[in-house]
């Protein structure tokens, strides 16, 4: 593990330019688990009041690039600077200026909504009085205000969910991180935590999150990094991704006669074609020719729609199966 | 953090998480007490008087008397066992509490320094209750019995300590079967709490001077029937060291268990 060393002054100093406003930075960061290098070589710099998305297939590196910044592990290389405190040698203090909202509920079972927040905000040492203080408004922006006194169980999944991000608030921090924040929920709740993150950033709050919907990327985040086995792949806002790596139209096909329709007109018309089980992906930067030819083909449906992050993710990490 | 092998890093912060263990439990404190009280009771009463009946005195005293060191003693050590292993494991790996406290400003040696004082605070309140048992049934009259209550807390720091480290190396709950099968059962038959050592043939008679249980008897049944304890010293010290060990090895343990 890492001893409490000096660090190297590169990141003791404030860097130049947007650096200069970096809540979090990591530089060459790697973490082995016994012959796996989970992470494996990442850097990046996170700005005052900038949404991050970290997205990735499962097991692509993305919770433990979280753990290793908020100093819960210890990495085998590279460097951590999180709130202007090394990390992992004073995560702890760090941490006083960070809220998280772990994947997993780990609300406290035998406590009541009040409770799980009054316990959480003594962790940061806050007297009882400045956590009751900001109770009333917690508990609104959790959408629970009326239900202060109910057992954790008699919440719904959404309400958990929003419970969690307002104990992540309770001692006002200035990041928070959240690891896939809306796995779960059903799209009404979906879109209240879409919602109640949008609060955050207009604060000026810092959001560093881990998903893999492309649509919570898609319309949260400032700036992306694809990550695949322990790696960035691509790094850049949705719409710089999408315009980088792809065509901007997709058709989509399937139905009887794919094979010969793709063959003979397919591959001809469209720039780009990729196959997923009964279903031809079309990537074009004109989509007429291929309507045109669709609309003559007997038996054979399609779908029109511009290209989305869910594109530029499946051309980058590939459509098999990671369990 | 800290590197894996330090020493652990004692402060203040344990006190939250001591706080939140103990709201838990003033929600449930009507069962805990009665469970912590009722069971050790019955089986002091039950064995004492009904076995005590065929038996002539016991080191010269009712064998009641004799078994009411050996019950504070016994269920001390139980109430801290249970709460670091099942209590404790349901905290760490079941609810995941413990992930949620140390996303916040909290180490994980702090975590485990409250589990530890915790569960000595509990099981000090088991030693309580069973004194005040047998103070009002007349079993124990002599006041420096009282002085129990400073050797009350020892025991349960040292099995408080044994089991977090026991708890780090558990995958499921079903491990602490092991625990009770193979280390808890034994040692309460061969530390005196139910019946005098000096009978024991002699390699049982060393073997039960290393278990940390005959220390806390040695100490508390002479106070039960009024009288200092010999060697108090060598007792408190052999307690202590088996306190620091399981500490120390839980602290490492569960370091090494929750950075993997």
């Amino acid at each position: 593990m890492k001893q409490e060393a000096p660090q190297p002054p590169t990141l003791r100093s404030p860097a130049k330019g947007e650096d200069a406003n970096a809540v979090l930075r990591a530089q060459g960061l790697r973490k082995r688990y016994g012959d796996l290098e989970v992470v494996a070589g990442v850097s990046f710099a996170i700005r005052r009041g900038e949404c991050f998305g970290l997205l990735g297939p499962n097991g692509a590196g993305k919770t433990t690039t979280l753990r290793l910044c908020l100093g819960l592990i210890a990495p085998d290389g590279g460097e951590i600077e999180l709130m202007g405190e090394p990390v992992p040698s004073r995560a702890r203090v760090a941490r006083r200026a960070v809220g998280v909202v772990p994947q997993m509920d780990n609300l406290d079972p035998d406590f009541t909504v009040e409770e799980n927040l009054l316990v959480f905000g003594r962790y940061f040492g806050l007297p009882d009085a400045t956590i009751r203080a900001r109770l009333p408004e917690l508990l609104d922006f959790a959408g629970v205000a009326g239900r202060a006194s109910s057992r954790i169980q008699a919440l719904s999944g959404g309400m958990r969910r929003r419970l969690m991000l307002a104990r992540a608030l309770v001692n006002d921090p200035e990041v928070v991180f959240m690891d896939e924040p809306t796995t779960g929920l059903d799209p009404q709740a979906r879109h209240v935590i879409w919602d109640r993150l949008r609060q955050l950033l207009a604060r000026d709050k810092t959001i560093v999150l881990t998903t893999h919907f492309m649509e919570e990327a898609e319309r949260l985040c400032d700036r992306i990094a694809i990550m695949d086995r322990g790696r960035f792949i691509a790094e850049g806002s949705p719409r710089e991704l999408i315009l980088r790596h792809i065509e901007p139209q997709v058709v989509e096909v399937h139905g009887d006669g794919l094979d010969a329709w793709s063959a003979a007109e397919g591959s001809r018309l469209a720039s780009r074609l990729e196959r997923s089980g009964e279903t031809v992906f079309c990537y074009t930067t004109d989509a007429a020719p291929l309507i045109a030819s669709l609309e003559r083909a007997t038996g054979l449906r399609y779908l029109h729609r511009p290209a989305n992050l869910e594109d530029v993710f499946l051309k980058l990490t590939g459509r098999e199966l990671r369990d | 953090m800290t590197p894996t092998y330090a020493l652990p890093r004692l402060s203040l912060r344990f006190v939250p998480v001591w706080r939140r263990n103990f709201l838990v439990w003033t929600k449930l404190a009507g069962p805990s007490v009665l469970f912590n009280l009722a069971d050790p009771t019955i089986y002091m009463l039950g064995l004492g008087y009904g076995l005590g009946a065929f038996l002539p005195e016991v080191d010269g005293v009712s064998y009641i008397a004799f078994l009411a060191a050996g019950t504070i003693c016994f269920s001390t050590m139980n109430t801290a066992t249970f709460e670091t292993l099942y209590s404790a494991f349901s905290r760490m790996h079941v609810q995941r509490t413990w992930d949620a406290i140390v996303n916040a400003p909290v180490a994980l040696d702090d975590v485990v320094l409250a589990e530890l004082v915790w569960a000595a605070s509990k099981s000090c309140l088991s030693g309580l209750a069973i004194l005040v048992v047998v103070y009002a049934l007349g079993v124990v009259t002599s006041p420096l019995a009282l002085a129990t209550l400073a050797v009350v807390p020892l025991i349960g720091i040292c099995f408080g300590a044994l089991g977090l480290a026991v708890t780090a190396l558990s995958p499921s709950y079903d491990f602490f079967s092991y625990y009770f099968t193979l280390v808890i059962t034994p040692m309460a038959m061969l530390s005196g709490v139910f019946f005098p050592l000096d009978r024991l043939p002699a390699p049982l008679r060393i073997a039960a001077e290393c278990l940390p249980l005959s220390h806390a008897t040695e100490l508390v049944r002479p106070l039960t029937f009024g009288a200092a304890p010999e060697n108090v010293l060598l007792h408190v010290a052999v307690l202590l060291a088996y306190a620091v060990a399981g500490f120390y090895a839980a602290t490492v343990l569960l370091r090494r268990r929750l950075a993997s």
